[in-house]
């Protein structure tokens, strides 16, 4: 007999999001389940290996506590090398650990849209991370969702528990391999953080020019919690759309959510990002930073202040490199009680000719004095990323093509 | 070095400057004097070459070339620098960056840095929350990184504290005459200066051989800097407007004079 929940998700198949095209799911094939799994990510072929690195995942796995790899629907790798942290893939997870199913689509809500009830409703697998209680894990926890095929839909269901008082870090890369221009991506995330833990979560999207990508993110935080998310997107894509949410319901919990952005000719980018803020104490921050070389940036914010005594900035900031490209800031306060503090900045625009000229004046050409302060303006939204990553970035950002068109 | 010919300049549809003339020659610290909106800093962006600033007519010569029309980077590239009074914030750029790319690789940046007391700057973004004093230590440090043939240099003591106006001064004297203080050396160092002082006080630390008085957008007079100052000091710019305003040919005979 189906579940109410089922029943639920089966009336939500026709669903459109609320934000973003709407992608056509019949379009795609199911990617495969089968795929035969690799020892080690040192065993795959050089050129996956190399795209792996891009999105700042490690193939050796030196100076991680996890490896993880989903390729298609499968997942062909996963492996601990850490202590006080548990990896493996959600549907063995779920045999392991009875009161798994507490966790399971508590955040979010298969109905939420038609990708969320076709995820349900396949049954997709994905990771489960677990950092245990009081367990500071000292290395990153690296996954990787690769899409292999070409026509190929990805369903990825991740579940992350980071138990009271732990410390984890995350970094997930998401990408193609080489020649695969048509794909799809659906991928739900449910992250609990219990009381006084820390969880800093990287997202790194390199996908190519005809993917659709529609993550589907939601954070429950208890009491003393912190949340950092840091995202980047440099490469370009089809289509993402994304508003990843902190339910932040203990007190004192923090969160803060980083994303930089390019936007190239083609691309539609809606990201957003949101904390509700629901008991005292709590204090968010997001921060973004676009870029339109010719694409399309919707950049939403939206920060629910619920409880008194909470305090939340938010900032979205865009420049237009391009006569093409489109830039739309959408910040949303909402406050219900009276003892709140909340702030938005947002600034669309072209960048400053007299910063151009200033850079220019100490000898730079245009272009260079443009790059750096294009790298700059980016810069700002990755200051909370790991150092380990951001060598990865900084060269993407200079391979990125900045100029004006 | 540095001629200006019948300069006629107008910012955002306003003429500012009316046709002024002058010289800086080779080896030579120049000031420039004049009350607030005289023109002065208008005449360095000019020469330096930001839009905004446009010509209406006359010539700005690099020793010898017309650069009138030269975009920033090329005026950069043949040889002029400038500290500006109110140069704007670069959000994520790193003054360490800046200065790096500024020098070519060529110069010490943790040396520098330390004599100008901006070794802690070095890591924040360009301006960013500097206070006045900040700004001018990290233009200069920025300039000697760029090693520039002809500063130029708008109101390099304005809103230095006295402690940093001492350093800060040095290191003016430093980029301009190097070690020697011998007018002789200075002048084979074919460094040239041009800097804006409102209150004479750069004059404390910096050696000067010719001054001009700018008012409302000319050039009202030019003689010995020390000269200059005493008398502006004594009588304030009024006496120099209404001293131009009698004999408008003083100007012309002190140009035609230097060439």
């Amino acid at each position: 007999m189906a579940s109410d929940e089922e029943r639920r998700a089966r009336e939500a198949l026709r669903k459109a999001a609320r934000f973003g095209d709407d992608i056509d799911l019949e379009a795609y094939s199911e990617g495969s389940r089968e795929l035969a799994p690799v020892g080690s990510l040192e065993e795959l072929p050089e050129d996956t290996k190399t795209t792996l690195l891009d999105t700042g995942i490690v193939p050796s796995g030196k100076g991680r506590a996890g490896n993880f790899l989903l390729m298609d629907n499968s997942v062909v790798h996963s492996a601990v090398m850490g202590e006080g942290v548990e990896l493996m893939p959600l549907s063995q997870a779920l045999k392991v650990h009875d009161w798994l199913k507490d966790y399971v689509w508590k955040a979010v809500r298969p109905d939420t849209d038609k990708y969320t009830a076709e995820t349900y409703l396949e049954n997709a697998d994905g990771y489960f991370i677990r950092a245990l209680p009081g367990a500071k894990v000292r290395m990153p926890v690296q996954t990787c969702l690769l899409l292999k095929d070409r026509n190929t839909k990805q369903y990825v269901h991740n579940v992350l528990i980071a138990e009271e008082g732990s410390e984890l870090e995350v970094v997930t890369g998401c990408t193609t391999s080489k020649g695969v221009e048509k794909g799809l991506h659906l991928g739900i995330s449910e992250f609990f953080l219990r009381k006084s833990s820390k969880l800093t979560f990287t997202m790194i999207h390199n996908w190519s020019e005809v993917i659709g990508v529609r993550p589907r993110t939601d954070v429950v935080m208890d009491e003393g919690a912190t949340y950092v998310n840091n995202y980047v997107a440099l490469k370009p894509v089809r289509s993402i759309q994304t508003y990843p949410t902190a339910h932040m319901n203990g007190p004192d919990g923090v969160c803060r959510f980083n994303s930089v952005a390019v936007a190239h000719p083609g691309s539609v980018l809606d990201l957003g990002s949101r904390a509700i803020l629901n008991a005292p104490g709590c204090r968010a921050e997001l921060i973004s930073r676009t870029i339109t070389t010719g694409g399309t940036v919707i950049a939403r914010g939206q920060l629910v202040g619920n409880s008194a005594g909470i305090k939340a900035h938010l900032e979205c900031k865009g420049l237009i490199l391009s006569e093409k490209g489109v830039q739309i800031a959408i910040p949303e306060l909402e406050a219900r009680v009276p003892d709140v503090e909340m702030t938005h900045e947002a600034a669309v625009g072209k960048i400053a000719q007299d910063q151009v000229e200033y850079l220019m004046s100490r000898g730079l050409n245009e272009e260079d004095a443009v790059g750096m302060i294009v790298r700059g303006f980016l810069d700002v939204g990755i200051r909370g990323i790991p150092e380990h990553l951001k060598a990865e970035i900084d060269r993407t950002l200079q391979e990125t093509d900045v100029r004006r068109g | 070095m540095l001629e200006i010919e019948n300069l006629t300049v107008e910012v955002a549809g306003k003429e500012i400057l009316h046709n002024v003339s002058l010289s800086v020659k080779s080896g030579y610290t120049t000031v420039l004097f004049g009350p607030n909106g005289s023109g002065k800093s208008t005449l360095l962006m000019t020469i330096m070459g930001f839009s905004g600033y446009k010509v209406r007519s006359g010539r700005i010569l690099l020793n010898g070339e017309d650069i009138t029309h030269l975009p920033v980077n090329e005026r950069a590239k043949r040889g002029i620098g400038m500290m500006m009074q109110r140069p704007p914030n670069i959000t994520g750029v790193r003054l360490k960056d800046l200065v790096r790319v500024a020098s070519k690789g060529k110069v010490d940046i943790a040396k520098i840095a330390e004599e100008l007391d901006m070794t802690n700057f070095l890591e924040r973004d360009v301006n960013v929350g500097f206070s006045g004093g900040e700004i001018k230590r990290s233009e200069i440090l920025q300039l000697t990184a760029q090693n520039p043939c002809l500063l130029l240099l708008d109101e390099p003591e304005s809103g230095v504290d006295m402690v940093s106006i001492e350093k800060l001064g040095a290191k003016v004297r430093e980029l301009l005459q190097g070690p020697s203080h011998c007018a002789g050396w200075r002048e084979r160092s074919g460094k040239a200066a041009l800097i804006i002082t409102h209150t004479g006080q750069i004059l404390d630390y910096v050696e000067a051989d010719r001054g001009y008085v700018m008012c409302n957008g000319t050039v009202a007079c030019s003689g010995n800097p020390r000269e200059l100052l005493a008398e502006i000091r004594k009588m304030g710019y009024q006496e120099c407007i209404r001293c131009k305003l009698n004999q408008p040919n003083l100007v012309v005979e002190n140009v035609a004079s230097e060439g």
